[in-house]
């Protein structure tokens, strides 16, 4: 997908300024609420009007005013899910799912709906009023009957917002799933940089009313972490598991993982804190830690009393976050060979 | 004892066919205004707002009077539909007329309060999923607020079948053509011995505005419950 976006746009006392273009599958759009991420989205959709400026979709002008184009937006074909689903709440749940079906054109229709209804397991659900859904139903609803519009872009506005955490996690794993099944760009919009790092690869920060960078989603989170006193999270993508005893042996590239917990699906993702990793020089020889992972020091960089040294762990990285004393004592160095040990307890499951 | 005359029962025919009509016909119209007051930022919103709530606070009478003199022989819009061999006093359709335009504001209050209380992400989420702004609000707005426009045609359903001082003025009182309801009651009364049936017509017409107040007043509060 390539978005060129150039537009401006006063709201009251809040002045919105967007100048940029970019490539790519997974976009997020970070910043604090109030910092005009929810007006660059209903620009885009076409719900806003833009006092002037263009708005370019994979090159079909979708607004630009010395053209005097405004797509309306049932014409853009941009996908928007809202924070709060905005069912119809008189329709039954397949009536809303086909509501935009019904209204795509029929060339259009490269999805079907029972491929989407069975990837985010809704069956048991369509005949059933929307108002007695619960949450992370309702979101997985929502999700349901845009990409049903087969969109060339969908537009997520925190739809993590507001949801029980158990909800939250399986929400995560329903959103994965789609969009590596369908493959529609999405843009989606958060102030958590957990699920930015989680659901996006690159991200535009917007800062109040302007995108003021434009990054590599990991290259934000190094840059939040040296900003605040927060730990580093390790986002972990691991196999299916396999019992070991009364613990569970995953697939993590080529290294295998011990944990704790047991996981069901395909894809399991966890959490690693940097400082759950402990650094030895050599292997020791006997440790109540069952994962002790031969790795090269990629890169050490140290803020204040934080030191944080990155890993290469076979094929995959890691990071670890130690203090300026023990890096000296181990002879921490970019090429040294150490072991990182991890108890199979530290990792949370995300997905 | 309650008995009724054959003329009672031409009334009572006749209050129901004036009432169903002018509720039928101004639905859609009360519709279309009650959008425009509550969706869109024309000029003159007030003046319009005002214009459609002026039968309300009016008497009857007095809008009586003004439709005669619109619609007479020598009124401006008489005088063109005349033309056209149509006439509207002291007939069927000015009943229907006076009656539709008394009960006008008690429907399109009724629809714009509930097209007030439908919450417009419902609509913005239905033009992002490919529905046009006509079609959002032909399957979002309107069966949302679908309640509230029942409510208020069954309001002005009541409102019409009371209707006097509007009807008599621009309709007359012709039995079998123009006498609704309370018009005979008004001429039972005036005439010597006719009490009783007046009485009689009374109670129809009591039971007649209650069970539309019923219906009106069920259709409301399920409206608040929602």
């Amino acid at each position: 997908m390539r978005l060129d976006v150039s537009v401006r746009k006063k709201q009251g006392a809040f002045q919105f300024d967007a100048d940029f273009s970019l490539t790519g599958r997974r976009i997020g759009l970070f910043g604090p609420s109030g910092s005009g991420k929810s007006t660059l989205m209903h620009l885009l959709s076409g719900l806003l009007k833009p006092d002037s400026g263009h708005i370019a979709l994979d090159g079909t002008v979708l607004f630009d005013t010395t053209a005097g184009i405004n797509l309306p937006p049932e014409k853009r074909r941009v996908g928007v899910v809202f924070q709060h689903a905005h069912l119809f709440p008189h329709m039954s749940v397949r009536r809303n799912l086909l509501y935009g079906w019904r209204r795509t054109p029929e060339q259009e229709r490269h999805i079907q709906p029972e491929a989407i209804i069975e990837t985010l397991n809704l069956a048991h659900l369509l005949d059933r009023g929307v108002n007695l859904l619960s949450g992370g139903e309702r979101q997985r609803v929502a999700l349901a009957r845009t990409v049903l519009t087969c969109p060339r872009l969908i537009l997520m506005d925190e739809p993590l917002t507001g949801l029980d955490e158990e909800f939250k996690l399986q929400i995560i794993h329903y959103l994965n799933k789609v969009f590596s099944n369908f493959a529609i760009p999405l843009l989606f919009i958060s102030h958590s940089l957990l699920e930015m790092r989680l659901m996006t690869e690159q991200v535009l920060v917007v800062e109040e009313g302007r995108v003021s960078r434009e990054m590599a989603t990991e290259e934000l989170a190094q840059s939040a972490w040296a900003a605040n006193r927060q730990g580093y999270v390790n986002i972990l993508r691991l196999g299916r598991p396999e019992p070991q005893g009364d613990l569970w042996v995953y697939r993590w590239g080529d290294v295998r993982l011990v944990l704790t917990d047991e996981g069901g699906s395909e894809e399991n993702i966890v959490e690693l804190d940097a400082r759950e990793i402990l650094l030895f020089k050599r292997h020791p020889e006997a440790t109540s830690a069952r994962n002790l992972l031969p790795c090269t020091v990629r890169k050490i960089f140290t803020v204040g009393n934080r030191v944080r040294v990155e890993l290469q762990c076979g094929s995959q990285q890691l990071v670890a976050q130690v203090v300026p004393e023990s890096m000296r004592e181990l002879e921490l160095s970019e090429g040294a060979e150490v072991v990182a040990v991890i108890k199979a307890s530290a990792f949370r499951r995300l997905g | 004892m309650f008995f009724l005359q054959p003329s009672d029962l031409d009334a009572i025919l006749l209050s129901f066919k004036v009432a169903c009509t002018a509720t039928l016909l101004a639905t859609p119209l009360g519709i279309g205004v009650a959008y425009l007051l509550v969706h869109t930022r024309i000029p003159g919103k007030t003046l319009i707002e005002g214009l459609v709530n002026l039968p309300l606070v009016l008497p009857p009478v007095v809008i009586g009077y003004l439709l005669l003199v619109l619609f007479g022989r020598h009124g401006w819009i008489g005088a063109w539909l005349i033309r056209f061999d149509i006439q509207i006093i002291f007939t069927l359709t000015g009943a229907i007329i006076a009656s539709a335009v008394v009960g006008f504001p008690l429907l399109v209050r009724s629809i714009r309060l509930g097209m007030e209380s439908v919450d417009t992400s419902a609509q913005r989420a239905a033009r992002t999923l490919g529905a046009s702004a006509w079609d959002a609000f032909c399957t979002i707005t309107l069966p949302l607020s679908g309640r509230a426009i029942f409510a208020g045609m069954t309001l002005m359903f009541a409102r019409s079948l009371g209707e006097f001082g509007a009807t008599i003025i621009l309709a007359g009182n012709i039995p079998g053509v123009t006498q609704t309801i309370p018009l005979a009651i008004y001429e039972y009364t005036s005439s010597p011995g006719g009490d009783r049936m007046a009485l009689s017509l009374c109670l129809v017409s009591i039971l007649l505005s209650f069970v539309v107040l019923l219906a009106s007043g069920a259709a409301s509060k399920s409206l608040v419950r929602k």
